[in-house]
C-alpha cells in the first residue's frame, strides 16, 4: 500500500527494537517497528509523548543504535551519522558563537570545500529561507522562527538525500508555525527530498504528509499508516478542505485513544 | 568582531551607563565615610588610619626601597603560579570530562584539598622546596589549579549535547567537534575559571609568602604586623584589593570581546 509504482524504497526500517536500561529496570522504547519510506516521500509520524518517535528518528540519524533490527538507506545498513541524512532538531541547535552564514556553511566546510564555495552554497540556502539581511547576525539576535529557518537552511546546505525533522516547529507560536509549514511545503514540492517528519500536531501531519504513521506507546510500535489522498500543492487553505477535516478527525481520534492508554 | 561593538549606544544605554557610574561613586563615597568614621573612633583609629596617613605609610615603604620590590615579586609569583595552574587545569579538566576513571580519581582529591586553608600546608611546601620563590609559586599553582580545574570541568560537562549531535550529522569528525564545538562552547567557562583563578591566586598570596619569602606584598604585611606599622599595612592591603579589581576588569573586557555571542541575562 505504500508509495507508487516506479519509485524505490529510500528508507527501510526492519524489526527495530530499542531498549533502555535505566535505574528503574528496562524500558522498551520501540518494538517490532517496520516501515518502508519511498524515494521523495513525505512521511509524518504522530503519537503520544513516550511512543518512541524521537528514538526512531535518532536511530535513523545514526545518533542512537537499535538494540535489534536494522535500518537501511538505499539498501545500505545505517551505521553512525552521515551527511546523506540531514537532521533538524526542535531546539534549533544553532552554534551560538557563529553567525547565520557561518552556521549554514558548517556542513560544506566539513566536506573541506573551499571557503568561497561554502559561502556561495550558504548564501543560496539563506536566500531560500528569506534571511539574506541577517547573514551576519548571531543566533541570539534572531526570533525562534528565524532560528529554525537557519537550521533548515543549514540542513539543506549539506544537500542531504533524506531530511529527518524532529518536531521542528514544536517550539514556535501558531502563526510562525503556519508560515514555516507553508514554506516547507513549497520547498518540498520543488526539491522533493525524502522527508521523515515527527510531530505531535495532527493538523501539521495531515497538512504536510503523503502518509501519516500513527504510533502507540509502551512499547512504541506502529499502530496504523494512513494515506493522505489530498493532492499537492497544499497550503494553509487545505485545512478547510472537507477531506482534510475527515482525515484529521480520524487520525486525531486514534492518537487520543493512545494518549488515554498511556495515561492509564 | 561582534556587531554590538560597533553600533553606537542608544540613549537608554547611555543613561544606564551613567546611572551605573553614579552608583559606583555613591558606593565609594559611603566606603570612604565608613573608613573616615573608623579612623576617628577611639578603638578603631589605630587599625584604620585615614587616607593621608596611609599615603604617608606607603611613601615610607617607597623610601625604604621595599614597595616596588614587593609588588614585582608578588606579581611574578602570582603570574607564574596562575600560569602553571591554567596550563595544567585546562587539559586535566578535559581529561576529567572525557574519561570517567580520571574524574573518579581526581575529583575527590580536589574537593578534599580545596577545603583546607593553604596556610595550613604552606610550611610543608617550604620544608620540601626550601626558602625562595619556588614554594610561593607552587602554593599558588595548587590553589589556582583546583579552582580552575573544577570550574572548567563543570563547564565542559554542561555543553549542550544537541550541538554536538548537530555537528555530527553535518559531517564533523572528533577533531572538528573538539575545535569547532567543545572549545568555543567552553570559552565562557574558561573565562569564569580565569576570573576565579586570579582571585584565588591573590587570596593565597599571604599563605604563599608566609614562610621564607624575601619580598612580596603578603610577606611585607606580616613583617609590618610585628612593628605595628598599620599605616603601611593598610596601604598594602588596599593595594592587593586594587590589583584584584583591575585584573577582574581586564577579564570582563576580554569576556565582552570573546563571548558577545552569548544570550545575556539582562542586568538592571
Amino acid at each position: 500500500m505504500a508509495g507508487e509504482a516506479g519509485r524505490g524504497v529510500k528508507i527501510r526500517i526492519k524489526d527495530v527494537k530499542k531498549e533502555y536500561h535505566g535505574d528503574h529496570g528496562t524500558t522498551i522504547a520501540l518494538n517490532g517497528v517496520n516501515l518502508d519510506i519511498m524515494e521523495n516521500e513525505f512521511v509524518c509520524v504522530v503519537g503520544p509523548s513516550g511512543c518512541g518517535k524521537s528514538t526512531l528518528l535518532n536511530i535513523l540519524a545514526g545518533l542512537h543504535e537499535a538494540t535489534s533490527g536494522d535500518c537501511f538507506l538505499d539498501g545500505e545498513r545505517i551505521v553512525g551519522t552521515d551527511v546523506k541524512r540531514g537532521v533538524v532538531f526542535q531546539q534549533y541547535a544553532l552554534f551560538p558563537w557563529q553567525t547565520v552564514i557561518q552556521n549554514v556553511m558548517f556542513g560544506p566546510q566539513m566536506k573541506r570545500m573551499p571557503k568561497a564555495q561554502c559561502q556561495e552554497i550558504a548564501r543560496k540556502y539563506i536566500k531560500m529561507v528569506g534571511l539574506e539581511d541577517f547573514e551576519n547576525s548571531y543566533p541570539k539576535e534572531l526570533s525562534g522562527g528565524m532560528k529554525q529557518r537557519v537550521a533548515i537552511a543549514r540542513a539543506y546546505a549539506n544537500d542531504p538525500e533524506v531530511l529527518l525533522m524532529d518536531e521542528p516547529f514544536g517550539a514556535l507560536d501558531a502563526q510562525t508555525r503556519a508560515q514555516l509549514q507553508t514554506e516547507l511545503l513549497k520547498t518540498w514540492e520543488q526539491e522533493k527530498k525524502t522527508c521523515f517528519f515527527i510531530t505531535h500536531d495532527v493538523d501539521e501531519a495531515v497538512l504536510l504528509a503523503q502518509r501519516v504513521v500513527i504510533m502507540s506507546a509502551r512499547p512504541g510500535r506502529i499502530k496504523r499508516v494512513v494515506d493522505i489522498d489530498i493532492p499537492y500543492p497544499r497550503d494553509q487553505g487545505t485545512k478547510s478542505d472537507p477531506r482534510f477535516m475527515e482525515l484529521k478527525a480520524e487520525i486525531w481520534n486514534e492518537v487520543y485513544q493512545e494518549y488515554l492508554e498511556v495515561r492509564k | 568582531m561582534s556587531k554590538q561593538g560597533k553600533r553606537p549606544l542608544t540613549q537608554a544605554e547611555k543613561r544606564n551607563r551613567l546611572i551605573n557610574w553614579l552608583w559606583l561613586l555613591v558606593s565609594l563615597a559611603v566606603a570612604l565615610a565608613v573608613w573616615f568614621c573608623l579612623s576617628i573612633g577611639e578603638k578603631t583609629a589605630r587599625s584604620f588610619p585615614f587616607i593621608p596617613a596611609v599615603i604617608d605609610g606607603m611613601k615610607t615603604m617607597l623610601d625604604r626601597d621595599a614597595l616596588l620590590g614587593d609588588f614585582t615579586s608578588s606579581m611574578i609569583s602570582v603570574a607564574m603560579g596562575f600560569g602553571l595552574g591554567f596550563v595544567t587545569a585546562l587539559p586535566v579538566a578535559f581529561l576529567m570530562a572525557w574519561y570517567t576513571p580520571v574524574r573518579k580519581i581526581i575529583e575527590p582529591w580536589i574537593n578534599f584539598i580545596r577545603n583546607i586553608p593553604a596556610l595550613a600546608y604552606a610550611p610543608l611546601i617550604v620544608i620540601m622546596l626550601g626558602v625562595g620563590r619556588a614554594p610561593s609559586v607552587v602554593l599558588i599553582w595548587i590553589c589556582t589549579f583546583m579552582t580552575m580545574c573544577i570550574t572548567i570541568f563543570h563547564g565542559i560537562r554542561n555543553i549542550d549535547n544537541t550541538l554536538v549531535k548537530a555537528a555530527k550529522v553535518l559531517g564533523a569528525n572528533d577533531m572538528d567537534i573538539f575545535f569547532r564545538i567543545t572549545l568555543p562552547a567552553t570559552v565562557p567557562f574558561i573565562l569564569t575559571a580565569v576570573r576565579l583563578g586570579l582571585s584565588a591566586g591573590l587570596t593565597t598570596l599571604l599563605a604563599a609568602e608566609s614562610t621564607g619569602a624575601q619580598a612580596g606584598l603578603g610577606m611585607r604585611i606580616r613583617t609590618l604586623q610585628t612593628t605595628f606599622e598599620t599605616n603601611a599595612m593598610l596601604g598594602y592591603i588596599i593595594l592587593i584589593g586594587i590589583i584584584g579589581t583591575l585584573l577582574n576588569t581586564f577579564v570582563d573586557f576580554i569576556e565582552r570581546r570573546l563571548t558577545s555571542w552569548q544570550e545575556k541575562r539582562e542586568e538592571a
